[in-house]
């Protein structure tokens, strides 16, 4: 049932933000197919740290794709190879013996190198800042159940809803723009009565936000979708830019 | 203003230029056709689009429609690659399900624009720009490069006898094709009519509409050329009247 | 005693909350602006309370651990969030709320705080739904409800499998509201290291950035601590790799009491461990058990058969099945609480009945595919299902799934009052990191509630009545001595574990700590373990403290640092854990004494003698830790032995 391979890895090291970084390449022996793709540079650190090296440092936190943190963008893939998963959920049996793997960081200008493969996504952050709410004060909710909203419409919201502020659009991009991201938070919220009130603000602010962080403009290539892990529908992007030009229109 | 300074209304104008050229190409596409039927149709056809004063300001309009288009496009593109930091992916893999077509507009659209000079070189220089030109060097009745600007049916009867131009025109036309397959749908998408359900039917729309505008171009061309360069010619009109003597 | 008055306000159970709002001291809005809060963790709890304090004009200092808030391991619940609505008319109420909480919790919960967050939990709801939260909803565009264990109505709102990352979201984004407004200054890449007590009061944290290494001060007029659970003690466990209980600790040896750090919750549906290489466990969420059945082999020489890959799960004859949870516990059947679940499946495995590497049950959906057809198992569980794929690479449509227990909450935590304060004036606990709602058991959907309910609806009420009289203090200079001496102490912590460069990892180590924690304080407890325990924690504390390596420098990005700091606290948790097992001669909830148990296997509580919170005060480096107990008085409901058969 388990196997085990060998691997050789090339993987991008930086100090930090100003520094050049190059690639090292490492070799690691015998990890389980059965690991994860996180639990195989577990083994790369530990072994780094035995031999009194710095082990790579790289973005993880819940390792079960839900929190958004992992970001390695693996063999020219974010999130590596296999489809709608993150890098945690990348398991070794989609890998080789003998395979050289390529492991970069996010490159974007919008997410700066901190070091080795940690990238800083705080303009994500700014950009939900901007309008990427409902401007409700704790206290002054209606009950929950007096606006009723059409189950096609909390589910498609649900769907927006559910990316997880990766940036893996972002890096995936040849433009490096944010507009999946973006795209994703605006359609959540004006799909949904409670959200359509601020509407034209929210997209306003938003895209004014994401265009100062330096991110590129959308060409529709498709690649930001294509590659996330959450499977977040282009659909959006045609969202925001219908909610952006109406807001536009009414100015 | 918002069409300038910001990304989406840069995506904006980019996407109302591009549907107002494939307008452009529609209409000259339809054009084109009548030239195989009837040249005298064809003619009738460029005498109304000569040195009016509408076709002037259409031709203004078009103009500035191109000239927009091609700047926003380097614009947008010098933004872009600035947008992607300083340093490049070691491996570059193109993900499934993302057109060749839509990470190449730059390119296609360069392509499309080289061919646009010449084909300019060859038709409209010795057309509309031959009258403005003669009549404003107070010429009248002859003209500065060609003998009839208002026969335009010889003019192109005789170019595409020849094959190197209408090769060229082909690639011209595999390029034009590739960047029309993207630019449709996404020209709308970017003004917002596109959602989950029209998502696929926009492209296969644009597929279509993009393989029926080219393959219009490429029927002209290969009908002109087989019908001049083939013993007693394959149209129902006679080619030795219409080929200019060189 | 003195230190221990709950504060539990006068007046009927119902009344108890309301009365006391009407009567707190309040701060008015020109005061709030001269008040500033300190929040550690962006979590429900955090994030809620950071937010809210903004929204009400605090100035409000937010620190997180991630590069995002978002990121907050809160985003990982899947399952739901529980709310006394009624929705379903099937008789909820918040006192069947409350009453299911503390009897889930086995009887060692304060009544009072569990009614009051019953009774907030309906608010929560409305709210989240005011910020856009997509909640799963009918055809007709009402809120839809599921059913969790431990009970018997359908009170459980979710969104999709992804219930945790929603709510957190809707937090998020009012959290980032307030940063937008400039009310809520966030640090992102910060871990405590230290908490600063000024003349008695806490009064600031020391921090340390994880970018650039470098240790900073922050002052306020209180500090409230929002940084979760400790379940990370047991190396594998089902939360994030970042998770840790330090900023609990540093407020225990600066005198805060710890509460019951032996409840534990080890949640039952978690996918098992498969190698030594492993780095977490992943859950599967416990709705699942609404439509799967869990089962083993009746017959020992088929378990045997499967585990050596003879025989297939699907060969096995439904006569030959124990669904030993519907077979022991009829009226519950698959549903019954966590600590019941994950008991039931341990002792099936101990008994030689494990399928998989002998640690693992299945979790069986053939039963549902039948009854409702593979489309809608797939609309419910779908996205588990392929989580579960891809992790273990096998079809839960088809073959059953395997399910172990797994390290997954932290009852315990720091001690607070009805007022969310703990032992140290000016020092709050909110969510997970306090101990105060669950008693000794969690019920699942209920963590969700009671983050938030921190959050949004408690603690920006009381931590007024403890700020009142604090608005004619001037904000404090980080140069006071205090904070001086603080900083020195993080700083000759820090030197000291870079100059032991040794030879063993800090992962190393931790395993070798996660082993004897699930060994001798998981799931099962007695006398003779606990003690081998302690003595064996001990020796890896003095392996710690001499053969451990951490490369690179003290005073840069370095997360080996970290890893070594978050363990060093997590040995003394360890310890805490067992010290408090081994006191409580008695089972109940998380807390399992194989002393105290019924002929039948099941939990024998000891009221007489346990029916208190136990509190452990700090005592210095390597002495035992005091005792003191809250006593716990049932006023309003009557104490049973809790069953789940009838």
């Amino acid at each position: 049932m388990e196997k085990t391979i060998d691997l050789t890895l090339k993987v991008w090291r930086q100090r930090d933000r100003k520094s050049k970084g190059q690639f090292e390449t490492y070799n690691v022996k015998g990890i389980s197919t059965d690991s994860s793709f996180l639990e195989m540079l577990d083994v790369l650190n530990e072994q780094l740290i035995n031999e009194g090296k710095e082990p790579v440092v790289f973005d993880h936190d819940c390792r079960e794709g839900i929190c958004g943190m992992c970001s390695l963008y693996i063999n020219g893939h974010p999130h590596g190879p296999d489809s709608a998963i993150t890098t945690c959920q990348l398991h070794m049996r989609k890998f080789k013996n003998g395979d050289t793997i390529t492991i970069e960081p996010w490159r974007s200008a919008g997410f700066p190198v901190i070091r080795d493969l940690m990238v800083d996504r705080t303009a994500y952050d700014q950009i939900i800042a901007a309008g990427g709410y409902t401007s409700i004060n704790v206290g002054g909710a209606q009950d929950a159940n007096a606006v009723l909203i059409p189950k096609t419409d909390a589910d498609e919201a649900m769907d927006s809803a559910s990316c997880i502020g990766c940036g893996a659009c972002v890096a995936a991009c040849k433009n490096g723009s944010a507009m999946l991201f973006v795209s994703a938070k605006v359609s959540q919220l004006a799909l949904l009565p409670q959200g359509r009130i601020e509407a034209a603000r929210r997209a306003r602010a938003m895209v004014a936000k994401m265009d100062e962080l330096g991110f590129g403009n959308c060409t529709n290539t498709g690649a930001c979708a294509a590659q996330c892990p959450k499977s977040i529908s282009l659909s959006n992007i045609a969202r925001l830019n219908r909610e952006f030009i109406k807001a536009k229109l009414q100015d | 203003m918002w069409l300038t300074n910001s990304s989406i209304g840069r995506k904006v104008v980019m996407s109302v230029s591009g549907l107002f050229l494939v307008l452009f190409l529609t209409f000259h596409m339809c054009m084109n056709l009548a030239l195989v039927f009837s040249p005298e149709a064809y003619n009738v056809i460029c005498g109304l689009l000569g040195a009016h004063w509408y076709t002037l300001a259409l031709t203004a309009v078009l103009a500035a429609g191109f000239i927009v288009h091609i700047v926003y496009a380097f614009w947008l593109t010098i933004q872009n690659r600035r947008a992607r930091g300083n340093d490049r992916y070691a491996v570059n893999v193109r993900p499934q399900g993302v057109e060749w077509s839509s990470q190449n507009m730059l390119v296609l659209g360069i392509i499309v624009i080289l061919f646009l000079v010449l084909h300019m070189a060859q038709f409209w220089f010795k057309m509309q720009f031959n009258e403005v030109a003669s009549s404003m060097a107070g010429l009248d009745g002859e003209y500065l490069y060609h003998d009839d600007p208002h026969n335009g049916a010889s003019l192109v009867i005789t170019e595409f006898k020849n094959l190197w131009v209408v090769v060229l025109y082909l690639v011209w036309l595999v390029a034009l094709w590739f960047h029309l397959t993207h630019g449709f749908w996404s020209a709308l998408h970017t003004i917002g009519f596109n959602n989950n359900i029209w998502f696929n039917r926009w492209k296969v729309i644009g597929n279509v509409f993009a393989t029926v505008i080219c393959l219009g171009f490429a029927f002209v061309l290969i009908a002109l050329f087989l019908h001049t360069n083939i013993e007693g010619g394959i149209l129902g009109w006679n080619a030795a009247d219409w080929l200019l003597n060189k | 005693m003195s230190k221990l008055e709950s504060k539990i306000p006068a007046g009927p159970l119902a009344e108890k909350w309301t009365n006391y709002k009407a009567t707190q001291k309040l701060v008015n809005p020109a005061n709030k602006r001269r008040l500033d809060v300190i929040v550690v963790g962006t979590g429900l709890a955090g994030g809620a309370a950071a937010a809210t304090l903004g929204e009400l004009g605090f100035n409000v200092i937010n620190f997180c651990i991630q590069d995002s808030p978002r990121r907050a391991h809160s985003i990982a619940a899947q399952g739901g969030i529980n709310a006394a609505k009624n929705y379903q008319n099937d008789g909820d109420s918040v006192y069947r709320l409350f009453y299911d909480t503390i009897k889930g919790g086995d009887y060692r919960a304060r009544e009072a705080n569990v009614y009051r967050l019953a009774e907030v939990s309906n608010n929560i709801i409305d709210q989240c739904v005011a910020q856009g939260v997509p909640f799963a909803r009918e055809y007709g565009g009402l809120l839809d409800n599921r059913s969790f264990g431990g009970a018997q109505v359908s009170r459980t709102f979710y969104a999709k499998g992804q219930t945790g990352q929603q709510l957190l979201l809707g937090a998020y984004s009012s959290l980032m509201r307030q940063v937008n407004k400039g009310k809520v200054d966030l640090r992102t890449r910060y871990e405590m290291l230290d908490v600063v007590i000024v003349d008695g009061r806490a009064r600031g944290v020391i921090m340390r950035n994880l970018v650039t290494g470098g240790i900073e001060r922050f002052a306020a007029h209180a500090v409230v601590i929002a940084t979760g659970g400790y379940g990370n003690v047991f190396f594998l466990s089902t939360n994030a790799m970042a998770s840790n209980g330090s900023a609990a600790v540093q407020c225990y040896r600066k005198g805060a009491y710890f509460a019951n750090p032996a409840y534990a919750q080890i949640h039952p549906t978690c996918i098992p461990v498969h190698g030594e290489f492993q780095s977490k466990l992943t859950l599967m969420s416990e709705s699942l058990r609404n439509d799967g059945r869990i089962w083993v082999p009746k017959k020992k020489e088929d378990a045997e058969a499967i585990r050596a890959g003879k025989l297939k799960p699907t060969q096995i004859k439904e006569e030959d099945r124990d669904y030993y949870l519907e077979r022991r516990y009829p009226a519950f059947g698959n549903l019954v609480p966590r600590d019941v679940a994950s008991r039931a499946a341990k002792e099936r495995c101990d008994a030689g009945y494990g399928v998989g590497t002998g640690l693992a049950v299945y979790l069986d959906f053939s039963d549902a595919i039948k009854r409702l057809g593979r489309d809608a198992v797939e609309a419910r569980y779908g996205n588990l299902f392929q989580m579960y794929e891809k992790i273990v690479d096998d079809n839960p449509y088809e073959t059953p799934m395997m399910i172990y227990p797994a390290s997954h909450y932290t009852m315990g935590g720091i001690w607070v009052d009805y007022e969310l304060q703990t032992t140290i004036p000016g020092l709050f606990a909110i969510g997970e990191a306090n101990f105060s709602d669950h008693g000794a058991n969690r019920l699942g959907a209920s963590a969700l509630m009671q983050g938030l309910a921190d959050g949004y609806f408690v603690l920006p009420y009381t931590i007024q009545n403890y700020l009142s009289d604090q608005i004619q203090v001037p904000r404090f200079s980080t140069e006071l001595p205090e904070f001086v001496e603080a900083e020195k102490a993080v700083k000759a912590r820090i030197e000291r574990l870079m100059a032991i460069k040794g030879k063993q990892s800090v992962d190393s180590l931790h395993k070798k700590l996660g082993r004897i924690m699930s060994d001798y304080v998981g799931m099962g407890r007695n006398k003779a373990g606990l003690e081998k325990a302690l003595v064996e924690i001990d020796k890896i504390k003095k392996e710690f403290y001499s053969d451990l390596r951490i490369p690179g420098e003290a005073y840069s990005l370095n997360v080996e640092l970290e890893k070594a700091l978050r363990l060093e606290d997590f040995i003394e948790i360890g310890k805490l854990m067992a010290v408090d097992a081994l006191h409580r001669e008695e089972s109940c909830g998380g807390h399992f004494r194989e002393e105290h148990q019924t002929e039948e296997g099941e939990a024998k509580r000891n009221d007489q003698d346990f029916m208190y919170v136990g509190c452990w005060e700090y005592k210095g480096e390597d002495q035992k830790p005091e005792l003191h107990k809250e006593e716990l008085n049932y006023e309003f409901i009557k104490v049973q032995q809790r069953n789940y058969k009838q």
